[in-house]
């Protein structure tokens, strides 16, 4: 690292070169009040600047093997592997999803679910939100759930539905663990699930930057909370962009703070996107919203689709998954597996 | 929140006599600067930028709520939905249309669709002893359909007991007020005076008959690309009217045919492309009229469609409920469900609205 990239103030930077100090090991000879003085700052500020070349020198740490590992901050593959495999899943209510997904939705990792409108997105965001919170003994995460929602689209007494739906689901499974454990059944209430939710009505883009800056601090917080979901990260970017760039730069940074959160808390990230129709090979196709350079700001994504009368879901990009689709399909109770083709879907009246 | 000043933040006064002096003077200034630009701007270090990112984000956002808070509020707000009187749609839709939401109704024309307006406007100004929401009701009509008489007719006939009241006719009407405006920028200028005036004098129902009408008399003024952006504020402008004042806002929307005869697919669908049967190549393809990013933003979409001899009204998109059709007639006293019993539909594409089997126009 050179004194130029020094994430320091402008004006101090400048001084510094100016005061001859060219590299970063000269730098680190001085002493603050020397420093003070060449620069004509205070102290205080010169010892800023002294412990932020100190940490950049430390980070280079490419003078040699030590001890522990060889890059500060790296991790070796093995490491990685049992990391991996020690991670849980998120339920998405079906068990065919489930599959193409490998397990279900991952913590620590950023996945984006598209489709057209009516295709179930929000209903899977919603379905989420409830299942991150099945209790660990019931084979779930128990943890709680953030939802920013920007389209309004969040019905509460859908929720609530859900949260129901999940809950006899539950009790179906485990039918011996209803007996015992008060403790357990106290909690197993709609109304705690929706208490452990999380909501943020975001109603512009500026707000919905200044909510995922303050994710960093609320999540500090709040270390319960294993789900963020964005529905939609699209909207406000779709309706009050003129700026292309601009969108581009602020969507890119949107989703490096997203990944660091997810690794730095141990919580999944779901972002609903909306799709748009685009020109390519002489015909109009669908695709997900927002181009070409935020698709690849995630690590999975997952297309819902009709394929005839059935809900699908296809996983369009992920690092270790191969390419498949399943079908799914949303009941009454949530999103669930598609009964039988032929069948018909769970009737309201 | 977005346009809340700096200056009104009550940061440490270090960094607000940095961003004031910057010219930083509301969050969206400041938040829509990357970190290494705001340092520049700022002359400081990573870590006083960083401060000020997460003073201001943190005062920019808006407070959060659990969900089962908004359950209790919604509770005890009552939900304020609009019956619709056709009780097979009402049960679908939990009850009526809802409120704090936008409502679509797409259709051919001449299926029915002002004609469902006419008589939600009725409802909302009904008593609520008789099932109404006892408001005014805000009609924006830019086709120059609406239709006093008719409105009336319906109401004589579906509310007899009611209109054989002396001057309650009168009374009921008179709370409907209708704007008739020619042009887009017409439109916007009321719909931005309508923000304020709605909650003062009472408004309990907002109906747009219909949307289509004024983006697609500008799209002929302007090239293709700039149809999106009205649209885009109109909608953003509609959703935060419906949630401002809780009230539902219903919008129709024109249909027009699709130029190729499949609709959209996703690339990696494409193979399937032509084996369908190319029968469907004859019928009429319609689609809504307002593009794909339009029914993204409606909560609830409702097609009125016309197949095998009747008409039918679809809950295409809805949180709430799966994909139901009723079949409908238009009578005299307004829309009348065939049937309470929803039929399941087996094409749920809410972009396909079918129109073949009945001659709507003959009738």
């Amino acid at each position: 690292m050179e004194i130029a990239d020094l994430p320091i103030a402008t004006s101090h930077r400048a001084n510094l070169l100016a005061a001859g100090y060219s590299s970063l090991a000269a730098l680190s000879a001085a002493s603050p009040p020397r420093l003070a003085r060449d620069l004509s700052i205070e102290v205080h500020e010169a010892e800023e600047i002294l412990k932020v070349a100190v940490g950049a020198n430390k980070s280079k740490g490419a003078d040699g093997p030590s001890t522990s590992s060889v890059l500060k901050g790296a991790q070796n593959a093995w490491d990685m592997l049992s990391d991996e495999q020690s991670r849980r899943h998120i339920n998405t209510g079906s068990a065919d999803l489930n599959n193409i997904l490998g397990g279900g939705i991952h913590c620590k990792e950023v996945t984006e679910i598209g489709g057209v409108p009516g295709v179930g997105k929000t209903q899977l965001g919603i379905q989420l939100a409830i299942n991150v919170q099945i209790p660990v003994e019931y084979g779930g995460l128990g943890g709680k759930a953030v939802y920013i929602d920007t389209e309004g689209s969040f019905m509460v007494e859908r929720v609530y539905q859900i949260a129901e739906g999940c809950i006899s689901d539950i009790l179906e499974y485990f039918p011996h663990c209803h007996d015992k454990a008060p403790a357990g059944q106290e909690k197993l209430k709609p109304e705690s699930f929706l208490a452990d939710i999380y909501y943020f009505r975001i109603c512009s883009y500026t707000e919905q930057i200044a909510v995922i800056n303050y994710l960093e601090k609320f999540l500090g917080e709040h270390k319960d909370v294993r789900i963020v979901i964005i529905d939609s990260v699209t909207f406000h970017f779709r309706q009050d962009f003129d700026d292309m760039a601009l969108r581009t730069r602020v969507l890119s940074g949107l989703s490096l703070k997203l990944m660091k959160l997810s690794k730095a808390y141990n919580l999944a990230v779901v972002l609903l996107n909306q799709v748009t129709t685009k020109f390519t090979e002489g015909s109009f196709q669908l695709t997900l919203a927002l181009g070409d350079s935020w698709s690849h700001s995630c690590t999975n994504r997952l297309i819902l689709y009709w394929n005839g009368n059935e809900r699908y879901g296809y996983l369009d990009k992920s690092p270790s998954l191969p390419v498949a689709s399943a079908p799914y399909a949303v009941t009454i109770k949530g999103v669930r597996d598609a009964v039988n083709s032929n069948s018909k879907r769970v009737r309201v009246m | 929140m977005a346009n809340k000043l700096v200056s009104e933040m009550r940061l440490p006064p270090h960094l607000a006599h940095i961003l004031a002096a910057r010219r930083l003077t509301t969050a969206k200034d400041v938040l829509s600067l990357p970190e290494v630009e705001l340092m520049g701007v700022l002359d400081a270090g990573i870590h006083t930028a960083r401060a000020a990112v997460a003073h201001v984000s943190e005062i920019a956002c808006p407070p959060y709520q659990t969900a089962l808070a908004l359950l209790e509020a919604f509770r005890a707000r009552g939900d304020g939905r609009l019956a619709t009187t056709l009780r097979g749609l009402d049960e679908a839709l939990h009850g009526g249309i809802p409120a704090g939401k936008l409502t679509e109704v797409v259709g051919p024309s001449g299926i029915g669709k002002t004609q469902f307006c006419l008589k939600l406007a009725l409802l909302a100004t009904l008593p609520e002893c008789y099932g109404g929401l006892n408001g005014r009701v805000l009609y924006i009509d830019t086709e120059s359909k609406f239709s006093s008489r008719r409105m009336i007719e319906i109401g004589e006939k579906s509310f007899p007991q009611i209109f054989r009241q002396e001057g309650l006719a009168q009374k009921m009407a008179g709370r409907i007020l209708v704007l008739r405006p020619t042009s887009l920028s017409e439109f916007t200028k009321s719909l931005e005076q309508m923000k304020v005036t709605l909650l003062q004098h009472d408004v309990k129902l907002l109906v747009v008959d219909s949307m289509a009408a004024l983006m697609s008399s500008e799209i002929e003024k302007s090239a293709t690309g700039l149809r999106q952006h009205p649209l885009r504020w109109a909608l953003s402008f509609l959703k935060s009217i419906a949630e401002f004042s809780q009230i539902p806002v219903v919008v129709t929307n024109q249909v027009r045919s699709q130029s190729n005869d499949d609709g959209y697919r996703y690339s990696f669908e494409v193979e399937k492309k032509y084996d369908s049967n190319n029968a469907e190549g004859f019928e009429s393809h319609l689609v809504a009229a307002l593009g794909i990013q339009w029914a993204h933003a409606v909560t609830i979409r409702l097609v009125f469609e016309a197949h095998s001899g009747h008409r039918y009204i679809k809950v295409a998109k809805s949180p709430m409920t799966p994909a139901v059709a009723f079949p409908f007639t238009v009578e005299s006293s307004g829309i009348i469900l065939l049937s309470d019993e929803g039929i399941d539909v087996p094409s749920p594409e809410i972009t396909s609205i079918r129109c073949q089997g009945e001659n709507v126009l003959a009738q």
